[in-house]
């Protein structure tokens, strides 16, 4: 392989104001090969049956998703709930991304919004893929009637057969399919009641696991588009900072070197392959501007939060005279400060986007949770319409909130596209994923309650200082309108408080916050049942029958507490130096409790014995992939709780990898997690995905508590101090 | 110009002696299954065997190495190696970014341990998930020790 001279290099050498000036079209032999099955792109309406639905002579079904699988079996669980309706062969049905280009040329109204947030993916399309399963039966059934000239009425289904029982004929849905398109129905069949399932609710096998066994699963980062160059990527070490000078004269040397790219906020090398790439990157020299937050650091941003408390406060819930109550004479006060730090997300896949450009048409290849939001970024980045963007989601290697949107990555490797004037393969250093991240956002709360004579609370009052998410970094620092993010499982808590007074403060920095993993439900279930077992303890009361005797008007998360406490063995006696601590909180539409037991012996090396995890999603769709998050949230809960934290200094962020930013492993994983499914039925269906977080860092603090007698109230607790005598 | 031997499958390639293994199978050889983690062998994302040994092969000069490699793509024809079994009967994966790695790591522990103590997975199993499989790794790993002792074939 030849490298590229170097005298190429000065025509994609180009400053800022050259962005947008090249747009060179993509090789004709790239085009053919944009398709890998993996991540097919789902738009040939002239085979199916519906927009959702694709049945072959051989009774292979095709279902469509317009949720991103990212390892929450969201894909599995979707397919279920059509081929439950449809009635088919569950043997024979295969998954596809459903098209964002498709919908939007569609105003969005065939597959909705199409995100992948906020424990919606199953709960906000249930109906929709039903019914796509429902009418898509109910149509192969007149088609089968049609073609026998038979009363519809005597049409009967089987196992993806239509069935005249009279006759004793049968047709496969293959061979109807076609004429089922064709099927006007003169109104959409009810779905089936949640006694009549026969699939749903049963423990499935993932349909994506065998392709992650043998390598052939496709991610992201797995795109491959003939002619495409790698660009590897260097971004301001400060957020909000800039670029000011780069010298590349060491680039000179190495082989294989397209160009330099320099952006606003960043510098990018390309060149014909990755590894090559990372080496002219690092034979850089570059010098960057701060952008006046070089002084920032943890310290000052801790004290910063701490201070908010004391501040003027947008009211959030109000009711009765929580003030009063706080000041009776009598009352027993009870108040606590909680804080906790900067997360990042650091999903396995680093962020990395590949873009092809056209004069008509982008096609980007990236692992998204919102292909919608990334078809409206790369028109405007790319300078086309959005119908003119096609983008090919893969297999998600993680998302946990940090591909809900905010695709930086992809804004770069459009904008290097441009200039280089060939396919561009964009990846990001886990040192560039974990430094320019948009964090959990750091968060403090002070909490004052006043219990009667019975211990019971009379009053609660919360003063939460948080970053906005919706603002995501710096702006106006003045009080405004909460937001809900900043509230959760404080606001309305299910507690029954006579009096509440809950205050926000949205107070950012320049280091930028987004939605992580169980959003405000991870660090304010921290904050919120740490308060209520201290609370508990106040009171000289067991803090599972205390947190009881304030849920009676709430049968669901009685019927967690209660499930929790039996299969938990809570109350059986653990000597001193082992301890059990118990949370629960409604977050994402489910009722969620965990147990955790420790032992920390007198050296304060805490190990993790157990966990027992207790979700009321209300509906189950497949039990397999709902313990599976159930079992990642108690992981990801313990990583976050024991040593998540992202510090600043000199205004950037330091931990940059993980010698840095420790994760859970193996010799790290309690002996025993136990979860127990506890659906209650009703009207709605829950989320599964993120309800697993926010009750894990609570119970494990009080579980050290009851081993130790020390109280936790700063994250994470590799700071805390747990020797005791 | 280096010369590997990749899944039975001999290679010369005109890349440079330090060019990490890792990308020279994903870019060179076209191997994707082979994940980039994080690039200082933390993660071990990037696990590929060499001689049967586990290899995190982002801080591997391509030209170092000396024995046959075999990636995931290489690993059995049809998913039929006895960890590929336990990890499909335990149903494993969650994202499954790191599951190459893990199911690479987990093979190369029960070819040199045939029956692994939960210590013996502690200690040898280090790779990150963070997606949390390691309870379902770990019942694998023991689900395939098992299959090995009633005389399956790697």
């Amino acid at each position: 392989m030849n490298a590229i001279p170097l005298s190429r290099r000065a025509v994609v050498f180009c400053g800022l104001s050259a962005t947008g000036a090249l747009v060179i079209g993509v090789p004709a032999d790239a085009r053919a090969a944009m398709q890998p099955a993996a991540m097919a792109d789902g738009t040939n309406p002239a085979k199916e049956m519906t927009a959702f639905l694709v049945i072959e002579p051989d009774n292979t079904v095709t279902i469509r998703v317009p949720h991103a699988e990212m390892g929450q079996g969201t894909s599995t669980a979707l397919a279920m709930l059509v081929a439950e309706e449809l009635e088919c062969d569950w043997a024979k049905v295969r998954v596809e991304y459903a098209s964002a280009n498709r919908n939007a040329r569609a105003d969005g109204k065939l597959y909705g919004r199409m995100q992948t947030v906020g424990s919606s993916g199953l709960r906000t399309s249930v109906a929709m893929m039903q019914q796509a399963g429902a009418s898509a039966r109910e149509r192969l059934r007149l088609a089968a009637a049609d073609h026998w000239k038979i009363d519809p009425a005597d049409c009967a289904i089987a196992s993806g057969k239509c069935v005249h029982k009279a006759s004793n004929r049968s047709l496969d849905y293959g061979a109807l399919a076609a004429a089922a398109a064709a099927v006007q129905l003169p109104a959409e069949p009810a779905i089936k009641t949640p006694d009549k399932y026969r699939l749903v609710g049963k423990w499935t096998p993932r349909l994506d696991t065998a392709a992650k066994l043998d390598g052939s699963a496709k991610f992201g980062l797995d795109a491959q588009v003939p002619g495409m160059v790698y660009a590897a990527v260097w971004s301001a070490p400060v957020f909000g900072g800039a670029l000011k000078s780069v010298d590349d004269t060491a680039l000179k040397d190495l082989r294989g070197i397209v160009g330099v790219v320099k952006l606003k906020d960043a510098v990018v090398v390309v060149a014909d392959r990755y590894w090559r790439a990372r080496k002219g990157l690092d034979a850089l020299k570059v010098e960057w501007d701060a952008a006046g937050y070089g002084g920032v650091d943890s310290d000052g941003l801790n004290l910063a939060y701490r201070e908010a408390l004391d501040k003027p406060m947008a009211a959030a819930e109000k009711k009765g005279d929580a003030q009063a109550a706080l000041a009776a004479p009598g009352a027993k006060l009870v108040e606590a400060v909680y804080e906790a730090p900067f997360l990042s997300h650091s999903p396995m896949e680093p962020m990395n986007c590949t873009v092809a450009l056209a004069p008509d048409r982008a096609d980007v290849w990236v692992s998204t949770q919102a292909p919608m939001a990334v078809l409206q970024m790369a028109a405007k980045e790319a300078g086309l319409k959005p119908e003119q963007v096609y983008v090919h989601n893969a297999f998600v290697g993680g998302g946990f909130g940090r591909r809900g949107g905010a695709h930086d990555e992809l804004v770069q490797a459009i904008a290097v596209a441009k200039q280089v004037g060939k396919p561009v393969k964009l990846i990001w250093s886990r040192e560039q994923d974990m430094r320019r991240d948009r964090y959990r956002p750091q968060a403090a709360v002070r909490f004052r309650a006043a219990l009667d004579d019975a211990g019971k609370p009379q009053a609660f009052q919360a003063r939460i200082a948080v970053g906005s998410l919706l603002r995501g970094g710096n702006g106006p620092q003045e009080v405004q309108a909460s937001e809900p993010m900043a509230t959760e499982c404080i606001q309305n808590s299910f507690y029954a408080f006579p009096a509440r007074d809950i205050g926000v403060l949205l107070k950012n920095s320049h280091v930028p916050v987004s939605f992580w993993r169980g959003v405000g439900s991870s660090q304010n279930g921290f904050f919120m049942e740490s308060f209520m077992d201290e609370l508990a303890h106040a009171a000289g009361q067991d803090p599972y029958q205390y947190r009881r005797a304030l849920l009676a008007e709430r049968p669901d998360a009685l019927g967690v507490i209660d499930a929790l406490a039996k299969q938990s063995d809570w109350g059986q006696p653990l000597p001193k130096g082992r301890g059990r601590g118990i949370a629960i909180l409604e977050a994402y539409g489910s009722v969620s409790g965990q147990v955790v037991e420790v032992t920390v012996p007198q050296d304060g090396k805490l190990k993790i014995d157990r966990v027992t995890c207790v979700l009321d999603p209300y509906h189950v769709a497949n039990p397999n992939t709902v313990a599976q998050q159930m079992e990642g949230a108690v992981i990801m809960g313990l990583t976050a709780a024991l040593w998540g934290e992202i510090t600043i200094k000199g205004g950037a962020p330091v931990e940059g990898n993980f010698n840095t930013y420790r994760m859970a492993r193996m010799a790290d994983t309690p002996p025993r997690i136990d979860v127990h499914l506890v659906p209650s039925g009703g009207s709605k269906w829950g989320g599964v995905g993120e309800p697993g977080l926010g009750p894990l860092a609570p119970a494990l603090a009080n579980a050290v508590f009851a081993a130790t007698g020390k109280r936790v109230r700063r994250l994470p607790l590799k700071h805390a101090d747990l020797t005791w005598a | 110009m280096i010369t590997l031997t990749v899944n039975g499958k001999r290679h010369d390639l005109d890349v440079e002696a330090d060019a990490p293994l890792l990308w020279v199978l994903r870019d060179e050889l076209g191997l994707t299954g082979t994940k980039f983690g994080c690039g200082i062998a933390q993660c071990g994302a990037c696990t590929v065997q060499v001689d049967g040994k586990p290899v995190r092969s982002c801080v591997t000069p391509a030209g170092s190495v000396k024995g046959p490699i075999t990636t995931i793509e290489g690993l059995s024809a049809g998913l039929k190696h006895p960890v590929q079994q336990a990890w499909l009967a335990e149903d494993v994966p969650q994202c499954g970014y790191c599951q190459s790695g893990q199911i690479m790591a987990a093979a190369a522990l029960l070819a040199a341990t045939p029956n692994p103590t939960d210590a013996d997975i502690d200690a040898k199993l280090t790779n990150i998930c963070r997606c949390g499989t390691y309870p379902r790794i770990r019942k694998a790993v023991h689900r395939a020790a098992a299959a090995l002792a009633k005389g399956a074939r790697t």
